[in-house]
């Protein structure tokens, strides 16, 4: 059996590896929660390269419903077909579309699947998935077309809290927390992005990060994406440690919102 | 195996099921834990607990049967350090041969071996030599048949026990982490979408059903597109005893404010008068019947307060806590006005439950009100039952 070993641009805990390995052996999903930016999404790619499967991408919005992730069956496209005698009509197989989870159960190699932000969907959105995920197996009505996954896809899930999981999904999923990065990690994350920057600048600019970060006054904290931007604007405006120590340059990268602005500047 | 770490989880209210606890095994069996007390941890943690509100629970339990051991990877890694420690004359050549020769499992093996034949009650002795010195608070190292026993100075790795001691998910408890993206998440159950607007947006099912019906000629059926709509509104108290908990209301508000577009709030002064105010600081007043008159009756309604009165401000008329202010109904009957008007309301204490009872205008208003604590917890059950009602 292939492990998940991590590959050198995505900086990620033993543990993590771990557990995506043991979601991997037990064929289970694995949640995947924590804060934004700190690589949830990522995390799917990361697997699939390293274990040289496609990944396959499901990004769920508060429109989507389940059946969609299978299939769905183009019946306007159809319809339309049907008044203009172009095309046959007959051969319904032309019309179903399959959806993230329809393709990785299709496929006839092993496939990573991502579902992506489950949280957004309908409360009731995962408890619709269980079927499937649990039996590997879908079946298109209108065709009768029955579909079997030859491999088990490895599943990762994503979410952001904004709503709660059903328990009977969670049940079924194994969970990781990905805590957000200490200062340490954060300086190597930062190196792997910025590799020709000075060491004492990186470590200066990340302890002010944290600093800033830390405030409990705070509405929206800032996270990897914009540390990594603010660093990238540090660099062009040739800003060095020194300064650092007296000013906070370019506040507005990190926070995005007029209030935490004015608390911290103030 | 490790059944009581099972019992441990459900004593502390991690809702663990059976299936979750074989599928633990079946990890176990496959090896996935390697014999590693640490990986054990995080591989118990995935399967176990479904959300970080829990992890510190966890945490607990695991401390509880795990705590006072400490695992074979801990020795090793503990022997390696104390070898790396330990100054090069206190080696006599035979030592340092077996430091170069063996490899690790041999070295613990041996160091065991040694253990085993010193005196139990003496732990000072031979192992010194191997660097064993141990600052402890009990002093030097033991054997015990439950397993290996090592002092409890800290080491420089993350080790399972010392994870756990760290408790580090102590800010996400369910019960105490409230920052405005939680309180989110929990009002989020709120949410409600209804069809409502415009017709614009495409039936499928029901143009096909029409098209059909049309003999095959194309008729386009539209519909309301969905859109969220609660109506909420928050009565707040502003009163002195709820200062300290202003920033945690402050907290509650936007994240409501941000959810709900439908919000009215309203403050009050340690009990709802006839009059309740848009503003705490200017003290704007608006009539409380005027209030109640023109909010829909479907409204939900939280208040938000500590209950925390004299009873003379609850029941008597001109009761109120400013003396200037002159209130002819006494509060109670403002709040049964509240409680008649809507059928969906929620109180939400900040003072922990176990208060309640010792507080006599707080049994009172929980006798009107369903009131629950002002915690993730409390406001996640208190809005599911809002919904509910």
């Amino acid at each position: 059996m292939n492990r998940f070993k991590g590959t050198g641009s995505y900086i990620l805990s033993d543990s993590l590896k771990e557990i995506v390995n043991a979601a991997i052996v037990l064929g289970r999903p694995l949640l995947i929660k924590g804060e934004p930016g700190t690589g949830k999404t990522e995390l799917a790619q990361v697997i699939a390269e390293d274990l040289g499967l496609r990944l396959i991408r499901w990004n769920i919005k508060s429109t989507t419903k389940a059946n969609e992730g299978l299939y769905v069956y183009d019946t306007v496209q159809r319809l339309n077909d049907s008044r203009f005698h172009d095309k046959d009509v007959s051969d319904i197989r032309q019309y179903i579309r399959f959806g993230g989870l329809g393709e990785a159960l299709r496929s006839e190699e092993q496939v990573v699947l991502l579902i992506d932000e489950i949280d957004k969907a309908d409360l009731e959105f995962p408890n619709d998935l269980l079927y499937e995920l649990d039996q590997m197996r879908f079946d298109v009505v209108e065709t009768g077309d029955h579909f079997r996954a030859r491999h088990r896809p490895i599943v990762m899930i994503t979410s952001n809290s904004e709503k709660e999981l059903p328990d009977a999904f969670l049940r079924r999923c194994l969970f990781h927390y990905i805590e957000f990065p200490d200062p340490e990690m954060m300086e190597r994350i930062a190196r792997v992005h910025y590799p020709d920057l000075e060491r004492k600048l990186v470590a200066q600019v990340v302890a002010r990060f944290y600093q800033v970060r830390e405030r409990r006054d705070l509405k929206k904290r800032p996270s990897t994406s914009e540390l990594l931007d603010w660093i990238q604007a540090i660099v062009a405006g040739g800003i060095g440690e020194r300064e650092l120590t007296r000013r906070l340059p370019f506040l507005g990268v990190l926070l995005k919102t007029e209030e935490d602005l004015a608390s911290v500047t103030r | 195996m490790f059944i009581n770490l099972f019992r441990a989880l459900r004593r502390h209210g991690i809702p663990v099921t059976f299936n979750e606890w074989m599928l633990l095994q079946e990890a176990l069996g496959a090896n996935l834990a390697d014999s590693s007390l640490t990986r054990f941890y995080h591989l118990a943690r995935a399967i176990l607990v479904k959300t970080e509100g829990h992890f510190d629970r966890f945490d607990q339990a695991f401390l509880e049967c795990f705590g006072h051991i400490e695992s074979s990877d801990e020795l090793i890694a503990r022997i390696v350090e104390r070898l790396a420690q330990l100054p090069p004359l206190e080696l006599t050549e035979e030592e340092k041969r077996l430091v170069e020769e063996l490899d690790l499992e041999e070295v613990r093996g041996r160091f065991l071996d040694r253990l085993r034949n010193q005196d139990d009650e003496e732990h000072v002795g031979g192992n010194q030599a191997i660097g064993v010195r141990g600052r402890s608070p009990f002093g030097a190292w033991g054997y015990n048949p439950a397993g290996v026993r090592i002092g409890q100075d800290v080491g420089r790795h993350r080790r399972a026990v010392q994870i756990a001691e760290k408790r580090s998910f102590r800010n996400y408890r369910d019960d105490v982490a409230l920052d405005t993206r939680t309180i989110k998440t929990v009002l989020g159950y709120m949410r409600q979408v209804v069809r409502e607007g415009p017709k614009e947006s495409l039936d499928v099912e029901g143009t096909v059903r029409a098209t059909c019906r049309n003999a095959g000629e194309l008729e386009f059926v539209w519909e309301r597109a969905r859109r969220k709509r609660i109506k909420l509104m928050l009565l707040m108290d502003a009163g002195g005893t709820m200062t300290p908990h202003a920033e945690l209301v402050s907290r509650l508000f936007s994240a409501a404010r941000d959810l709900v577009k439908n919000l009215k709030f309203y403050y009050f002064h340690n009990c709802v008068y006839q009059e309740l105010y848009t503003d705490i600081a200017q003290m704007t007043p608006v009539a409380t019947r005027k209030v109640l008159e023109q909010t829909p009756r479907d409204t939900r309604v939280i208040l938000v307060g500590d209950a925390y009165m004299a009873p003379s401000e609850l029941l008597h008329p001109n009761g109120a806590i400013d003396f200037w202010y002159r209130n002819d109904r006494p509060g109670i009957e403002w709040l049964r006005d509240i409680r008649k008007r809507f059928r969906k309301v929620l109180w939400l204490n900040p003072e922990p439950r176990e208060w309640w009872s010792s507080v006599p205008t707080t049994r009172l208003i929980e006798s009107l009100f369903p009131m629950h604590e002002l915690t993730l917890e409390g406001m996640r059950r208190g809005t599911r039952a809002l919904m509910k009602q």
